[in-house]
């Protein structure tokens, strides 16, 4: 079984901090939520983790299966089975969601190995009905011109369609409506429930998501650290009591 | 298709499908060897008509020419001061075969031959592309398409048999698009070219396959000077295809071609190159096309490599209903410069322009776009639509664009839209995140850039051009 190690990891972006001793272990098929509000450093750790270059790891230590990632190109990352959902996904202009997975899927594949076409087609055509996404998508250019809710299910495409072992998803559901929402939970539950089902950190501010992703973890961000760690019914006490409650208690185990 | 009469020559995989390349029983017959020597002077000219035996009208066309060369002055007031570091003495302006510079295959740097093998170039081509053979014996195929397109009454030849055996088409036409004059460069082609294409098109004929240069390719045809005239006589069609994505390893480094086409009433041209020539290569090409009534002449241009390339396609629209488009693709990566555009000169009512332009600098790259369109006051209903797209791939990269466009009167339209655009850091984190390495990702980004206007070429054509895009990016990420 796969797990992503994460060792009070310090990370920062110039000359500021920002996260300052994140420590978390994810094992393979399990959800961990973390929350906590603006600016406390969760996207941030999401994208430092996946090898963003404008961000600076100054301290710790990220362990894949035993692996340290910190060394690896961020495509190196990604081909040992770490994927990020984007918050904000970037359009590629001219190249369609079909070729543009498949010379991702290409890129996992050994040298000299082809891929097999018709199998490639099959898979993508049933995680798209699974999706709800229209099949007129393939050959749409990659997030150009798309809502919101058509980028956040064409990350989960994308995650569904390279099975990674550790997925980050930053504010996944950010600029959803209800349905949409749905739509994107059923497609992460679905790969919950999958024989390769991924480990899964999911960043997000609002209880809502969690709703239809149940997590397993809770854990609240605060400064650039873990603060409070506990079950779901974390999430529904801080829904009630807002962030202040938790800052006001880290406050006081500090002084 | 006939089977082969003779086996003489080893078979040879074929880049066109379809096409006898085993019948090896013709070659050109090598009798003269002959070397300009290096510099241009009067008697280099004289040299050059007496080698190909041409009528006097031709050697004084040529003289004229040389001296319009002389007497004009670089274009270094609007073009860059580069032009300025080729050393006109230096050159040798006339070369045949058997003087050809001889190198072997040893020699060739291993860069070039690692592209031949990545471009899926056949062997025996790899070696007259890298200068190492003089010619590449495709004649067999070339006579081939030359017996098909005969029977339409075709004329597919190199300039210098058109002009011995053909003087009563190609003297009417010759030098009447582009006259001498009309640049430094087109004068120096007139005065000294040799090579190049010679077609003519009857009445009516629509030319099935396109004609490619490439089924001729001997020493003159991939010369310095080329000179290609083609005309499409009335209601006629044809496709005509020039160079190959193959890098052309050459010792010369000035390459000045003159290309002219005619197309009279209702006739259609498309004219298709596609150019990656070696980095040391100053390539200065002056193309352009007269459009008659209700003829359509296309124009479809991709520049890859080279140290400098200036080259606008143009299309006179001399007839009512005449229409002219020019689309191309420019890549420029480190040391070189892209100079291309269009002109579109409209002459007579309710014609019509398309210029669609895409650039990409690499690294120190540098792209420029210059686009001139005019229509002149007097005429009514004409149409013209320009479109330039820049895409930078490094914050050092350079892009320009300098459209000219004079639209007088109030009975005509135009559109311009230009616009730069950047492979972002996110772009490319975003695609290196699904696994792909940073030079897959910006070929990505670049194929998805040109991705439009690629489809509009032939289906090898753009294959190969997506390679060469691969490959070009590759070397550009450190």
């Amino acid at each position: 079984m796969s797990k992503l190690e994460i060792k009070d990891l310090h990370i920062s972006i110039g000359d500021k901090s920002i996260v300052k001793g994140f420590t978390l272990t994810i094992k393979q098929g399990e959800v961990h939520a973390i929350m906590g509000p603006n600016g406390t450093g969760k996207s941030t750790l999401a994208k430092a983790i996946a090898g963003h270059p404008d961000y600076t790891i100054t301290g710790g230590e990220v362990i894949l299966d035993g692996q340290s990632v910190l060394e690896m190109e961020p495509d190196e990352r990604a081909r040992a089975g770490l994927f990020l959902a984007f918050q904000y996904p970037s359009e590629i202009p001219g190249v369609s969601i079909a070729n543009f997975l498949r010379a991702a899927v290409q890129a996992r594949m050994a040298e000299g190995e082809e891929l097999d076409a018709t199998g490639y087609y099959k898979r993508l055509y049933s995680k798209m009905d699974m999706l709800k996404i229209d099949r007129k998508f393939t050959s749409r250019s990659v997030n150009e011109g798309f809502s919101g809710g058509e980028k956040k299910r064409c990350e989960i495409l994308q995650m569904a369609m390279l099975e990674p072992k550790i997925a980050l998803m930053d504010e996944t559901d950010s600029g959803l409506d209800i349905d949409a929402l749905r739509i994107v939970a059923d497609g992460v539950n679905a790969q919950r429930q999958s024989a390769a089902a991924p480990g899964i950190l999911l960043i997000t501010h609002y209880q809502r998501l969690l709703d239809y992703i149940v997590p397993d973890f809770v854990h609240v961000m605060w400064d650039g650290r873990i603060v409070k760690s506990g079950d779901k019914s974390l999430a529904l006490e801080l829904e009630a009591k807002g962030y202040d409650w938790v800052k006001a208690e880290f406050a006081a185990t500090k002084a | 298709m006939k089977p082969p009469t003779e086996l003489e020559a080893a078979p040879v995989e074929n880049p066109v499908v379809g096409i006898d390349q085993t019948k090896g029983d013709f070659q050109y017959k090598v009798d003269y060897a002959f070397d300009a020597g290096t510099g241009l002077n009067e008697d280099t000219v004289r040299y050059i008509s007496s080698v190909k035996k041409e009528e006097p009208w031709i050697l004084d066309f040529r003289l004229k020419a040389l001296k319009t060369f002389l007497d004009k002055p670089m274009p270094t007031h609007w073009a860059t001061k580069d032009l300025e570091s080729i050393n006109f003495d230096k050159i040798r302006y006339y070369l045949s075969q058997g003087q050809k510079p001889k190198r072997t295959w040893d020699e060739v740097p291993d860069d070039i031959k690692k592209t031949f093998e990545r471009l899926g170039i056949p062997e025996q081509e790899r070696k007259f592309l890298a200068g190492v053979e003089a010619q590449f014996d495709s004649e067999a195929a070339y006579s081939n398409i030359k017996e098909i397109v005969a029977k339409q009454g075709v004329i597919f030849v190199n300039s210098t048999e058109g002009l011995r055996e053909h003087p009563e088409i190609f003297r009417k036409f010759f030098g009447k698009v582009i006259p001498t004059g009309d640049n430094k460069f087109s004068a120096l082609n007139s005065a000294v070219f040799s090579g190049g294409s010679f077609i003519y098109v009857p009445p009516g004929v629509k030319v099935a396959q396109p004609l490619q240069a490439y089924f001729r390719i001997n020493a003159e045809n991939f010369g310095q000077f080329e000179r290609t005239l083609i005309i499409a006589d009335e209601g006629s069609e044809v496709v005509y295809m020039e160079g190959c994505t193959a890098p052309k390893f050459s010792t010369s480094t000035l390459h000045s071609a003159v290309v002219e086409l005619v197309a009279l009433k209702g006739a259609k041209i498309q004219y298709i190159t596609v150019q990656n020539w070696a980095n040391n290569v100053f390539n200065l090409v002056t193309k352009r096309a007269i459009a008659h009534e209700e003829a359509e002449v296309k124009w479809i241009d991709c520049n890859i490599g080279s140290r400098l390339t200036m080259k606008y396609p143009g299309v006179v629209l001399k007839g009512r209903k005449a229409r002219g488009e020019v689309i191309s693709i420019a890549l420029a990566n480190d040391g070189q410069h892209q100079d291309t555009g269009a002109k579109m000169i409209h002459a007579a009512d309710d014609t019509t322009s398309v210029v669609v332009s895409k650039s990409i600098s690499v690294g120190q790259g540098r792209s420029t776009y210059r686009g001139q369109v005019h229509i002149p006051k007097h005429l009514k209903g004409c149409k013209n639509n320009t479109e330039c797209d820049a895409l930078l791939i490094n914050t050092n990269s350079r892009t320009d664009t300098y459209p000219a466009i004079s639209v007088r009167g109030d009975k005509n339209a135009t559109q311009h839209e230009a616009s730069v655009s950047k492979v972002s850091e996110d772009m490319i984190f975003y695609m290196q995140q699904r696994g792909l390495t940073e030079a897959q990702a910006m070929s990505l980004a670049v194929n998805g850039f040109i991705n439009d206007l690629a489809r509009q070429f032939p289906m090898e054509y753009s294959v190969e051009l997506k390679r060469l895009i691969d490959l070009e990016m590759e070397g550009s990420v450190g």
